[in-house]
């Protein structure tokens, strides 16, 4: 058992994928339970896609891809946020068509620059293929979220469960709500080279929705968020190796079967498992039977 | 005179929200604000806090600008603003008032413990405090709220409906709270939309339909020419053993 747990080890190329697996885990639990409390999760699909027209503008320019891929991402979101004040169009259909209209035109760019950008690449990641300057990447990126999610928790609580009461007292709701944007958008462009833009969303919101079955407050969301996201990527990536399948969904299908496990038997939310769920339900018909004989 | 509202003006998306609104309130006060559905009540707290850009006109509380004190106003949201399943607790809940007293990276200080521990307890919700907070009924739920309002220890109070879909036992405790923060010199501005008995334990009331229609006693305000006004057809008033009919 060891053995064959130790294996993959040897390879440095894995090592580095563990590495990266282990960060993303814990990163998009921790920025993935920010949207998910604010009923947002799928502006994650929408950033992903729409990091795509900055990359291929910033490939064919030779500036860093990221930096694209970062302004491109963000943009988005405030195109988002236009269209809502300045309609009366809500929110999820103003997400719909930027996520469609961004990703239209990162193709039209590819074709029309020439690029050789690999769509495919872009959409579904590399996680073996990973090199030591993406997990310095990976790394920093992890450290500034992480650290500034720490040092103003007290605000983002605020800010999430009542924006309204939050702009009342007075905190700066603007800077926050980008502030946010950005670690979304930054965590997504750590893992793009990883996972893959349309991976990505179930790493940002799988481990965060299984902890939130479980746990009451947004801390312990986070935490055991991150628990489950470490485990899943990391027995992805061993599924990956041994059944020689591709890591991205290995990765997402583990995150899935959690889930769906937990949905079923948490003991508070569980179908089958909470009070007044269906084992309730049925062991209590039984005991009825079982005393009416 | 604490709060002086000076000919305010609000438009939102080109129609009018409200129109040359002026009133002041004194501390000690309670001021119930009343008027139809769409008349303008919650866009007249909203643009008292700044929360809705106004047109023109001035909101001066303590003879100041109101922006600069909003540390000094608490405000009770519509029930139907918050994700009630939002993963957090009754005593966390409850802390955030304190959030503007608590350094960075630190933990909230024992005063501020001490503050969410007596406001908890003076809405008699203290036992419920690590329950997570869609597990509360709908009146638990706003004594909360009501408790965070408290351990902010504001000046002004802003409630909007906080009477809508609580029990009888909620209801008592926030007459109570209301009528010790008067004594407390706090002015307190309530919306509701129904024109029950409660309206009469006001001080002043400010009958509303995009201008104010009346501000006044209870007795002023309360008229069958007022009520036609502002809301056009007819109203049936029940004003605990009267019944007028409009």
């Amino acid at each position: 058992m060891l053995n064959w747990l130790l294996e993959p080890l040897s390879f440095g190329f894995i090592r580095e994928a563990i590495l990266v697996a282990v960060l993303l885990g814990i990163l998009c639990s921790v920025t993935g339970s920010y949207l998910i409390v604010q009923r947002m999760g799928i502006l994650s699909d929408v950033i992903a896609h729409a990091v795509l027209p900055g990359l291929a503008i910033a490939f064919f320019m030779g500036i860093d891809i990221f930096l694209g891929a970062f302004i491109s991402g963000t943009f988005s979101t405030f195109v988002i946020a236009w269209i809502e004040s300045q309609s009366r169009i809500k929110v999820d259909a103003a997400m719909a068509l930027v996520f469609s209209g961004f990703l239209a035109l990162g193709i039209m760019l590819i074709t029309v620059l020439k690029s050789k950008l690999d769509l495919h690449h872009f959409l579904f990641g590399d996680i073996l293929g990973v090199t030591t300057s993406d997990v310095i990447r990976t790394l920093i990126i992890t450290i500034i979220i992480l650290f500034l999610v720490r040092v103003f928790y007290k605000e983002l609580l605020f800010y999430t469960f009542d924006p309204i009461g939050a702009q009342v007292i007075g905190l700066p709701v603007n800077l926050i709500h980008f502030g946010l944007t950005a670690a979304i958008t930054l965590t997504i462009i750590a893992s793009m080279q990883s996972v893959g833009v349309v991976l990505v969303v179930s790493l940002l919101i799988g481990p965060g929705i299984t902890a939130y079955l479980l746990v009451k407050e947004l801390h312990e969301m986070m935490i055991l968020g991150s628990v489950f996201g470490v485990i899943s990527s990391i027995s992805g990536l061993y599924i990956s190796y041994y059944l020689n399948v591709p890591s991205g969904a290995a990765i997402v299908l583990v995150i899935s079967g959690i889930f769906l496990l937990t949905l079923l038997f948490s003991p508070s939310q569980g179908i089958f498992t909470r009070p007044g769920g269906i084992a309730h339900r049925s062991a209590k018909v039984l005991q009825q039977l079982q005393r009416g004989k | 005179m604490v709060l002086e509202v000076e000919n305010l003006n609000v438009s939102y998306r080109g129609t009018t929200a409200l129109e040359k609104v002026s009133f002041s309130a004194s501390p000690g006060e309670m001021v119930g604000v009343i008027g139809p559905n769409g008349g303008g009540k919650s866009t007249l707290v909203k643009a008292i806090l700044g929360l809705v850009p106004i047109g023109s006109g001035r909101v001066k509380f303590r003879n100041r600008a109101i922006k600069k004190q909003l540390c000094s106003v608490a405000y009770v949201p519509q029930r139907t603003q918050i994700d009630w399943d939002y993963p957090i607790t009754v005593w966390n809940v409850v802390m955030m008032a304190r959030t503007l007293h608590t350094r960075w990276l630190r933990k909230p200080s024992r005063e501020s413990h001490q503050i969410v521990k007596s406001a908890l307890e003076r809405v008699g919700m203290l036992k419920w405090r690590s329950r997570q907070i869609g597990e509360l009924s709908g009146g638990q739920q706003q004594r909360v709220f009501l408790a965070r309002a408290l351990a902010q220890q504001a000046e002004l109070f802003l409630f909007d409906e906080p009477f809508s879909g609580v029990d009888k036992a909620t209801e008592s405790v926030m007459y109570d709270v209301f009528a010790e923060l008067k004594q407390n010199g706090k002015l307190l501005m309530v919306i509701t939309h129904d024109l029950g008995v409660n309206l009469t334990k006001c001080d002043s009331l400010l009958l509303l339909n995009k201008q104010i229609i009346a501000n006044g006693s209870f007795k002023q305000v309360i008229t069958a020419e007022n009520i036609q006004t502002a809301y056009g057809g007819s109203v049936l008033l029940f004003t605990g053993e009267e019944v007028q009919s409009c």
